[in-house]
């Protein structure tokens, strides 16, 4: 069975307040597709998202992860598949040192303690932070706190690895070393971010979110050719992508 | 305000003296935990004009502090930092009670004196063993000897979150007010109808990102209980560690040899 | 000014620990089987909450001084008396092991005096049944003045309790109260309102939240009977122990004499100064430490537990008052919510 596949089927959800935040949100992704979820703030990235790995369940509509339907029966086989990075790694990083951090996911799916061990050094590899493993992760840069967060997922072995806004707060450096490591994986990613760039260097397709529905989807490049929807979804053409005014070059 | 602020960033310190290599931060956080109980319940017992025989007590914190690596003066700025409540409230015991305690030649001293030297004096050695029990062991780890305890997840839990977002709303509130008294120069505090949306909506910030941590932590499997990736070791070591210290406060708390020696030394006097 | 280690007795102290710990535990069980385990993160991050609220402080009106939020009422407010137990208690010990705030010993009494009071007493006899589902501004107004005062007062009493039983100050117990009481008072009236304020601005923001903390709050009287019944024991052992204290007594039976007449009002004046920029300008204490009044032996031993008794004696009368005068209007809104 491929664990791989995500698809969201006609997903409604209204928050508690009565903010209809998602309104009929119909999507499928494939085994090893990269899609960027992009849209203005309040569109809907974050709360699609969170449908994923069933944090929130839909008022209607359901998602489904491989050949399992996200339901309370089947949270705990979902969230091992499904990994979530989340936007503020404050909210995330909360044990007192990165190894434990990185150790926290695997030690509550009941690992045995060697293979847990082996899965933190090979997360911590992976983003490039095994020197950081015996420092309080909330001290740590912002390209350094989201690498951990990424190890901490990573650590899980998922699937599917879900991001949301993984620049967001980034100096270019850092987002640059992000964009690299998200492009290395191989796994079935589903980013939501504002930063159009990092769709056409990480992603293979894009869904475009505008007031909770579904705007488009399709390629990067022809999706962001498209000004006149974009400009309708508040976004902006991706700077690569536009005239430059200094040297005069670009489509 | 100033007083939170930089007993707040001075928390940072104290995290960093935690996380020294030395013989006592090797020692387990349930031996320290344990010792500094039995430390703080003997020298709280004393008789309220004891003061002598409290002095070997001291050899405890000196100990923590030279073989821990803790700067005496850390640990001496902090106590003047808090609020010296039980100085305050000492102050009172000279003025009401006149009852001669000691005569040291034409000298006398009264019982109010020295039970306020005994206040004093227990003030300090009960704040320094507290303060010195962090700084040598991490707060962190002052929780897995909780837990070991079978002090209840829940608590231990929201013990830890507690410590974890202590800075990150700290700075949060800094912020806050920082912005607030760029625009409000001349007040000493905040109005209180303006204070209702100021903390208001800090607190919102606040209930939100408790509803983020917690999605968070359910992303990653977590149910209520947290397994630690340390685990703690009680060797003999440890062991040793509270016995012999154990030992000791008893056999001074039970002799006080110092103050046989002050008398001896106070009646050759008078 | 917590409760410090340095003015209680061992009695006292591992008294009020063994209080707590029972209060602790038995709310742990309750959060747990209220299958509550999202509230874990919720609490741990409102109880830094309170650390940071405290760092700003507002202007008393017509006073010229500043204070600042305690919390104690607020916690229960948004989280219900049990979580919010084990929140305060948590934040105690923080204050104890990092700001040397009291100190270990008193944590229990710290835990009591400021943990006790306002979740098991002023949140679910006097708030709850006076704010109702917290939409009403006069009300939860009225709610939380009264219930931060009577929480306060409370407070106040135990500390003096505490601390004339410890007989390591020599404060006696009568003018030591005197003393404690209108202040407490005043800054009840004053925690009251901001915690008023900050509830309705929070409620308007989410009304959610008003139903939300609502559902949460479990059946508040039997919840309160047995805690005041918790409280009485508690009080009552309290002063016993206390009394039968072999150190603070020795001295007391020694010396019998001109202790009556302390507490000059010049003194007065001047701890109350102390007091009020102590409250004001650093962290919530609350109490002041004090005394054994040296009279004989039995005096003390009786003055100190009919003192007790009686405390938690008038705190029933009162609170039972309230709850009977608010019961029909706590009903009708209780089934809107
Ligand atoms: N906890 C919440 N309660 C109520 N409304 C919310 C909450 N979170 C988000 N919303 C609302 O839902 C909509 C979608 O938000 P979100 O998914 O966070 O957007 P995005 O991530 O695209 O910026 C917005 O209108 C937002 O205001
Ligand atoms: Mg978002």
């Amino acid at each position: 069975m491929s664990h791989h596949l995500v698809e969201a089927r006609d997903l409604y959800y209204a928050y508690p307040d009565g903010t209809a935040a998602l309104r009929g949100v119909s999507f499928r992704f494939t085994h090893g597709e990269s899609v960027g979820v992009v849209g203005a703030n309040g569109a809907g990235k974050s709360t699609l998202l969170l449908h994923l790995n069933g944090c929130l369940s839909p008022g209607r509509g359901a998602v489904r992860i491989g050949d399992v339907q996200v339901t309370r029966k089947t949270l705990p086989d979902v969230r091992r598949t499904v990994g979530m990075v989340f936007q503020d790694p404050d909210d995330q990083l909360f044990m007192p040192s990165v190894r434990e951090e990185v150790a926290f996911g695997p030690l509550n799916a009941g690992l045995a303690p060697e293979e847990v061990e082996d899965r933190v050094s090979k997360a911590l590899e992976t983003v490039d932070a095994s020197h950081l493993a015996d420092r309080p992760p909330f001290r740590l840069s912002g390209g350094e706190k989201r690498a951990v967060a990424i190890a901490s997922v990573l650590s899980l072995e998922p699937d599917v690895l879900v991001m949301d806004e993984p620049t967001a707060n980034l100096d270019p450096h850092a987002r640059r070393k992000t964009i690299d490591l998200l492009r290395s994986f191989h796994h079935t990613r589903v980013i939501a971010t504002h930063d159009l760039d990092l769709v056409l260097d990480v992603c293979t397709r894009a869904l475009v979110l505008h007031h909770g529905q579904v705007a488009a989807d399709g390629s990067p490049a022809d999706v962001f050719r498209d000004e006149a929807l974009l400009a309708a979804c508040h976004l902006e053409k991706p700077l690569r992508m536009q005239a430059c005014p200094v040297c005069g070059t670009g489509d | 305000m100033a007083a939170i602020e930089s007993a707040l960033l001075q928390t940072g310190r104290l995290d960093t003296l935690a996380r020294q290599d030395t013989a006592v931060h090797r020692i387990d956080p349930r031996a320290k935990v344990i010792t500094t109980a039995c430390f703080v319940l003997l020298v709280v017992s004393f008789d309220k004009y004891t003061v002598a025989a409290m002095i070997p007590f001291l050899v405890y914190p000196l100990a923590l502090l030279t073989v821990g690596r803790v700067p005496p003066g850390f640990v001496l700025t902090r106590l003047a930092l808090v609020s010296p409540f039980a100085v305050v409230i000492g102050v009172f015991n000279p003025l009401i009670d006149h009852e001669p305690m000691v005569r040291l030649g034409p000298v006398v001293i009264t019982g109010g004196w020295l039970s306020f030297a005994s206040i004093l004096l227990r003030f300090l050695l009960t704040l320094s063993a507290a303060l010195l029990l962090i700084a040598t062991t991490g707060f962190n780890r002052v929780c897995l000897a909780l837990e070991r305890f079978r002090v209840p997840p829940v608590f231990v839990v929201q013990l830890l979150l507690l410590y974890r977002y202590l800075f990150v709303l700290a700075r949060e509130a800094a912020r806050v007010l920082r912005a607030y008294r760029l625009r409000a120069i001349r007040s000493r505090g905040v109005s209180l109808r303006v204070y209702g949306s100021l903390v208001g909506s800090l607190l919102l910030r606040t209930l939100d990102r408790g509803q983020r941590v917690y999605t968070a932590m359910g992303c990653r499997g977590f149910n209520g209980i947290l397994h630690p990736s340390i685990p703690l070791r009680f060797r003999t070591v440890d062991a040793a560690f509270v016995f012999g210290w154990c030992a000791f406060f008893i056999v001074a708390r039970l002799y006080p040899l110092p103050q046989h020696l002050g008398h001896a030394v106070l009646e050759f006097l008078s | 000014m917590h409760m410090a280690d340095a003015l209680i007795s061992p009695a006292v102290g591992g008294a009020a620990w063994a209080g707590a710990a029972g209060l602790a535990a038995w709310s742990a069980r309750k959060v747990r089987l209220e299958m509550d385990d999202r509230k874990a993160p919720l609490m741990g991050v409102l109880g830094a909450f309170v650390f940071s609220a405290q760092m700003i402080n507002f202007a008393i009106p017509a006073t010229g001084s500043s204070g600042h939020l305690g919390g104690g009422l607020l916690l229960a407010i948004l989280l219900g008396p049990h979580a919010a137990f084990l929140t305060i208690t948590s934040v105690l010990l923080v204050q104890a092991l990092f700001f040397a705030d009291g100190g270990l010993l008193a944590l229990g009494c710290n835990v009591l005096n400021l943990g006790l009071f306002p979740c098991f007493i002023a949140y679910p006899l006097i708030y709850r049944p006076i704010a109702g589902t917290g939409l009403a501004r006069g009300r939860v107004m009225a709610g939380a003045l009264l219930g931060a005062v009577v929480a306060l007062l409370m407070g106040a009493f135990a500390v003096v309790l505490e601390t004339t039983a410890s007989g390591i100050s020599d404060l006696p117990f009568s003018s030591f109260l005197l003393f404690m009481l209108p202040i407490h008072l005043a800054i009840g009236i004053v925690e009251g309102l901001v915690t008023a304020t900050v509830v309705l601005f929070v409620y308007q923001a989410r009304p959610e939240l008003a139903v939300a903390g609502q559902g949460s709050t479990g059946s508040g009287r039997a919840v309160a009977v047995a805690l005041l019944l918790a409280a009485v024991i508690t009080g009552g052992l309290l002063s016993w122990f206390a009394s039968g204290n072999p150190d603070g007594l020795e001295w007391s039976i020694a010396r019998t004499a001109d202790t009556e007449e302390l507490a000059a009002p010049g003194e007065g004046v001047h701890a109350l100064s102390a007091h009020i920029q102590e409250k004001t300008v650093l962290m919530p204490d609350y109490a002041f430490g004090d005394a054994s009044p040296e009279e004989s032996a039995g005096v003390v031993r009786t003055g100190t537990t009919v003192a007790g008794l009686v405390g938690v004696g008038l705190t029933l009368l009162v609170a039972g008052t309230l709850a009977l005068v608010f019961r029909p209007r706590r009903m009708s809104r209780g089934a809107s919510a």
